[in-house]
């Protein structure tokens, strides 16, 4: 199967029985606040422009009530827009009638919920096979096809439990074997860890980057947690009361937060987990000394590579072993903790 | 507050009610009016009704010309595997004995085919009307005032209009009794289904669920320990009404509950009036555990 590419474009939602007529107010400037005093109308979304890349994970995030499940459940129109489109594969979704939604739903998407959202009175194979028993596929090749994902997400042995005798990370791997199971390009996950504790929450990025290495399905994945976002996305966008307020991939925004926002957003972040040897590398000068790093390594990869070989001295080499520049294991240190010295003489 | 009265005009003391002649004239419109539209459809109305009387006669054969222990045996298979409950179960057959001892088995099991089939049409009719009720809130908004007057108004009143419509005997008092019984059913399948869990909801929804396909898979399964207690309470307001109902020539219990108070018989009235309460105890407790097993899954737990 091969995914393609969602396009968000001029998106705009405002919650309220007349949102239509008051989208050329929002477009000429019209706040979320005074919008909701004068008119009593919600500002859901506005001006949206995103595209999300096709076998990638695009992650959304956003302090609560920021916008972000408004507008994912734009991507299978669970919510309708007041205005701007959403492109798959050249059709727009926001246009399909009813009949080609509920086939689009069925099977180009598939979605997880922050709260699971199972079915309590199925066990887990039953809710597993949910969307396939809607497609109208056969008993026993469904049954089949849950089995395999429910062992994926490592919850062979209970295809007879009910959701209630499981664990909140169990179940949602429930939800994630029902989401997979679905064979969707289109894998939708609404702050799906929120409601994990934090050491399932890591195991659960984890089983979703491994599954995404051999799936590349093109995954929309929300949250409101920075180091979720820099862990999963290959492409972030941030938002803010509706709005996109920067977006690109994690380094960028680490490395260059657009306004006072998004710096205090990243100002706790570990930097060497998220800004790759290329960003700080110094040009070649001459040969090539020390050992290689290829190219995409963070900095604390490269810094741990650097002092368990004993080395001070790096070059980067790009996929076929060429040399692009040149590392100390001084100035990645330094790189790593640049944040801590701005704090340090801004105090 | 005589002396008050006489200084006010007449009007403010006697409340001025129309005369008592144009009352009288009114009536008699109405009165004719409904009794001539009734008797223009007599026919309809009766080929209406007929399968009801059947179905309802069969049943009552069967339970009363069935040897008592087939009969008793049914019953205590039907109250186990409803409740697997041993207690309830034993208790069922220690109450069935006692009835067959004082001679009212006969009776018993009328009122028992009586019941039945009131629950069954209250069932059929309550649910789907239950259904639409949840889906349109205009429907909701026109149905509940109904069912506020069909719960408040004294069931003697209405017992006057289902008796110039289908006359005396077993199907009117059927129809009065269901129209008493109903409300519960609907009013509990229309809460049940808009009490169900709107993550889920939107859930089926995203995985491209048909409207139909939502009702069946996730609405009326959550929605069921509800509509269980829907027809537990049906069933207990069938039982109420069926000694109502023999005023207009139900047979069974209630009917031996009229005589015995008609002709001061309290012996007889209290035993009636107990295998009637016996019948009402296994029927909530069965269709209670009943309901209660449906729902052990069902209760959602977070984290
Ligand atoms: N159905 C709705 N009606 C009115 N306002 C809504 C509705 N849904 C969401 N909103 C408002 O839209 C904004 C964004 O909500 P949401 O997308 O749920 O935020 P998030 O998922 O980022 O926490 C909030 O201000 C919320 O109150
Ligand atoms: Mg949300």
């Amino acid at each position: 199967m091969v995914s393609h590419a969602i396009e968000v474009r001029n998106l705009y939602k405002i919650f309220g029985p007349r949102g239509g007529d008051y989208v050329d107010a929002v477009k000429n400037g019209l706040g979320k606040a005074e919008l909701n005093q004068k008119y009593g109308h919600v500002l859901g979304l506005r001006d949206i422009n995103i595209s999300m890349p096709a076998g990638g994970i695009m992650v959304v995030m956003g302090l609560s009530g920021s916008g972000k499940s408004t507008l994912i459940r734009h991507i299978n129109r669970l919510i309708d827009p007041t205005a701007g489109e959403v492109l798959y594969d050249g059709v727009d979704v926001c246009r399909m009638n009813e009949k080609d939604l509920r086939e689009f739903r069925r099977h180009k998407t598939a979605m997880v919920f922050q709260k699971f959202a199972l079915l309590p009175h199925r066990t887990v194979l039953e809710n597993t096979v949910y969307g396939l028993e809607i497609q109208g596929v056969s008993s026993g090749e469904r049954e089949k096809r849950a089995k395999e994902w429910i062992a994926r997400v490592g919850l062979a042995g209970f295809e007879n439990h009910y959701p209630n005798q499981l664990s909140g990370g169990m179940q949602q791997r429930v939800g994630l074997a029902r989401a997979l199971t679905n064979d969707a390009d289109i894998l939708l996950m609404d702050e799906a860890y929120s409601a994990l504790d934090p050491l399932i929450r890591v195991d659960m990025q984890t089983v979703l980057l491994e599954l995404q290495k051999e799936l590349k399905k093109t995954v929309v994945f929300i949250t409101h947690d920075l180091d979720e976002a820099l862990r999963l996305g290959d492409k972030i966008a941030i938002l803010r009361d509706g709005m996109v307020v920067q977006q690109g991939t994690g380094q960028e925004i680490v490395l260059n937060p657009a306004d006072d926002y998004i710096t205090a957003f990243v100002k706790e972040v570990n930097r060497g987990r998220v800004v790759n040897v290329e960003t700080i590398m110094a040009p070649l000068s001459g040969n090539p000394e020390g050992m290689p790093i290829a190219k995409g390594t963070v900095l604390e990869s490269a810094a741990r590579a650097m002092t368990s070989a004993n080395q001070t001295l790096a070059h980067v080499v790009d996929e076929a072993g060429k040399p692009l520049g040149a590392l100390t294991l001084s100035a990645v240190i330094a790189a790593m903790v640049t944040q801590a010295t701005d704090e340090a003489q801004a105090a | 507050m005589a002396g008050l009265c006489e200084s006010v005009p007449g009007f403010l003391c006697k409340f001025p009610a129309f005369s008592d002649a144009s009352v009288r004239a009114a009536r008699k419109v109405i009165d004719d009016g409904f009794k001539s539209l009734v008797r223009s459809y007599i026919n309809a109305i009766d080929a209406l009704v007929q399968p009801l009387q059947w179905f309802l006669n069969d049943l009552e054969r069967l339970f009363v010309n069935s040897p008592w222990p087939f009969v008793l045996i049914v019953m205590l298979g039907v109250v186990y595997f409803g409740s697997r409950n041993i207690k309830i179960t034993i208790g069922t057959a220690v109450s069935m004995f006692a009835i067959g001892l004082m001679g009212l088995w006969n009776d018993t099991m009328v009122t028992l085919a009586m019941v039945t089939v009131c629950t069954l049409i209250a069932v059929l009719i309550g649910i789907p009307i239950g259904i639409l009720m949840a889906r349109s809130d205009r429907v909701q908004a026109f149905v509940n005032p109904i069912l506020d007057v069909m719960q408040t108004m004294p069931s003697f009143v209405y017992l006057i209009p289902v008796v110039m419509i289908f006359g005396i005997g077993k199907v009117p008092g059927l129809i009065a009794v269901v129209i008493y019984a109903i409300p519960p059913m609907i009013r509990l399948t229309n809460l049940g289904i808009r009490l169900v869990d709107k993550e889920v909801l939107e859930a089926a929804d995203a995985f491209g669920s048909s409207g139909w396909q939502k009702l069946r898979n996730v609405q009326m399964p959550l929605a069921l320990p509800t509509i269980m207690a829907g027809i537990n309470q049906t069933i207990m307001m069938s039982l109420a009404m069926v000694v109502v109902a023999s005023m207009v020539g139900v047979g069974g219990l209630g009917k031996n509950v009229l005589q015995a108070i008609n002709n001061q018989f309290f012996t007889v009235g209290f035993l009636n009036g107990f295998a009637l309460v016996a019948i009402a105890i296994i029927f909530d407790r069965t269709s209670q555990a009943y309901g209660r097993r449906l729902q052990k899954h069902s209760e959602v737990i977070h984290g």
